[in-house]
């Protein structure tokens, strides 16, 4: 796939998946501020730890979105696995 | 005795693992560190998990939750962000250097800037940034074996043992050796630090609710961050400082090369923040550490984890956790050796030396094993930082390699080659001066809001790194253009003799 052609397919949701990728940065760096407590406890962990791993799990769920709306990997699945499958 | 022997057959599986993964192949140098780009998925994910679930994890985190509480949080944080990241920035370094056939990180920047001495500079800053994160390989192998020789071995026979094995693991199967013993730790690790973190807080408190309760009743305000010092404006500097620098590690940013295409990148950006849950286990057998094994102080925090298993297991048993915890020292210990070995031979040596064929190359980049392993053996000695401040010591430096790499990606030139090299040495120098006088941002900046003076001194040498290489920039741009200006008959010459 060119160049051209990626920015093109990319083009129609270009700051909608990024902004997606920022939720996990906006959960963690600026949640901190207002979670760093003790209670409640959830699953036997004090609030600020249950807070972070809640963030790693939902970074996770993040990228899985991003993975299935981002149009290059319909796309680039063949055109890579042409290109740089089997040697 | 039987924890050193059951250590030492997995050491033995080890090696013979990375025998095997030579068997047939050709070692050119391409196939010796970047696995000949071939390596799928899985092979890419277990890779980049080697470096990522290091003894650092096992010993560092487990010991920093014992030893500082809540700020041991931000190493859960931190890798997830990374992965975020990653989505989008590895997709283009791996494009980048498939097309060109890089090898090396710092082959990267040489070639993005076109500039050898760039390169040069970009090498010579990974190897200094990993030599920290290898003495803190080192210095966990030494504290798992003498801990498993139940205080026969001194740390320092432990040491020199641990160092021997690694150089010799790194010499004999380079990055094949690698991708299959990851296979093997990751599993054991796995099994080891979700059996210890759910088993001891049950058999110390009572379960892990239980146990927060009681560490908190007993040290008030231990599991969150303080008002000052480590607060919620140093969590977020460190963690963004350090998902930044993620990739930047030499041998880190090496290894995304032995993809097979972009797509690996993409999926493993779902599953690895997954896999850091791990990390959990190990914070909660650090914790369960305070109410088993009391009263390590400072550096001897990193014992904790070990100290605690050899209280409640039967050596065989001990054996295995120690195995486990030398698998997670030798995968990345290699990873680390291999890279700083092949950046020097490879970027430093080949600008004196252009003409240097590959297999002179090849030979000295196997002949450097040795002597950084060495260098690092040295400085181990010489220790008495915690591993988490050895990690964060490597990783302000490797992250002034950031703001250079993000400007090179877009087609259109935005920073000049002078800028990127001038930018690189004043975040560097920043970082050196003030690790070197102990300075916190409070002592460079008396009277500012605490917030500020919390946040983590690497933002400082970032802020620098950035300036300067802007200010340059625009400065060689415009001489440049000045140049182009007042001789326009010798630029044309000049530029088709290129």
């Amino acid at each position: 796939m060119s160049p051209d052609t990626e920015r093109s397919l990319a083009r129609p949701r270009g700051l909608l998946l990024p902004l997606l990728g920022a939720l996990p940065f906006l959960g963690i760096l600026g949640g901190v501020f207002f979670a760093n407590r003790m209670t409640p406890y959830v699953l036997g962990m004090p609030f600020i730890l249950f807070w972070i791993v809640l963030w790693v799990v939902l970074s996770s769920v993040t990228m899985a979105v991003v993975y299935r709306l981002d149009p290059g990997n319909r796309q680039a699945v063949d055109a890579d696995e042409l290109a740089e499958g089997t040697p | 005795m039987t924890a050193l022997m059951v250590i030492a057959a997995f050491l033995v599986l080890a090696v013979f693992l990375g025998l095997r993964a030579r068997r047939g192949r050709q070692m050119t140098l391409e196939q010796w560190s970047v696995g000949g780009r071939g390596f799928g998925s899985v092979f890419v994910f277990v890779l980049l998990a080697g470096d990522i679930y290091t003894t650092f994890t096992f010993l560092g985190a487990s010991g920093w939750a014992y030893g500082q509480g809540g700020p041991a949080f931000y190493i859960l944080a931190y890798a997830s962000l990374a992965y975020v990241l990653s989505y989008w920035l590895l997709p283009a370094i791996w494009r980048y250097a498939k097309e060109h056939r890089l090898i090396t990180q710092a082959d990267f920047y040489a070639r993005k800037f076109d500039s050898p001495t760039l390169g040069a500079l970009v090498a010579l800053v990974g190897v200094v940034a990993m030599v920290p994160y290898l003495v803190l390989q080192l210095t966990g192998m030494g504290i798992i074996v003498s801990s498993a020789s139940y205080g026969h071995l001194s740390p320092h026979t432990a040491l020199v043992i641990g160092t021997l094995a690694l150089t010799g693991y790194v010499t004999v199967s380079g990055i094949h050796g690698s991708a299959w013993t990851s296979v093997v730790k990751d599993a054991m690790i796995l099994g080891v630090v979700v059996f210890l973190g759910v088993y001891l807080p049950v058999h110390y408190a009572g379960g892990i609710g239980a146990m927060f309760h009681r560490i908190d009743a007993a040290k008030p305000g231990f599991l969150t961050l303080p008002h000052s010092g480590q607060s919620p404006a140093w969590f977020a500097s460190t963690v963004l400082l350090s998902a930044l620098g993620f990739y930047l590690w030499p041998h880190t940013f090496s290894a995304s090369y032995s993809a097979k295409n972009t797509r690996v990148f993409r999926r493993n950006a779902i599953v690895l923040p997954l896999y850091q849950l791990i990390l959990l286990f190990v914070f909660f057998a650090g914790f369960a550490a305070i109410l088993a094994v009391p009263g390590l102080k400072g550096s001897d925090a990193d014992l904790s984890l070990l100290r605690i298993t050899v209280k409640t297991f039967n050596p065989w048993f001990v054996g295995l956790v120690g195995a486990a915890g030398l698998l997670t020292a030798l995968v990345p210990g290699s990873l680390l050796l291999m890279a700083s070995a092949t950046s020097l031979a490879d970027s430093v040596f080949r600008l004196a030396r252009p003409q240097a064929s590959d297999e002179t190359v090849a030979r000295l980049a196997k002949a450097l094993v040795p002597v950084v392993a060495a260098v690092a053996l040295l400085f181990a000695f010489n220790g008495g930082s915690t591993l988490v401040n050895l990690l964060l010591m490597g990783y302000a430096l490797v992250t002034q390699l950031f703001p250079a790499l993000l400007f090179s990606l877009p087609t259109r030139r935005l920073i000049t080659k002078q800028g990127a090299g001038a930018g690189i040495v004043a975040g560097v120098a920043t970082v050196a001066a003030v690790t070197l006088t102990n300075s916190t941002v409070g002592k460079l900046l008396p009277g500012l809001p605490q917030s500020v003076k919390d946040l983590n001194v690497g933002v400082i040498a970032l802020a620098v790194n950035l300036v300067v290489l802007f200010a340059v920039s625009v400065l060689t741009r415009a001489v440049t253009a000045r140049r182009a200006a007042a001789g326009p008959t010798t630029v044309p010459a000049a530029d088709s003799g290129r």
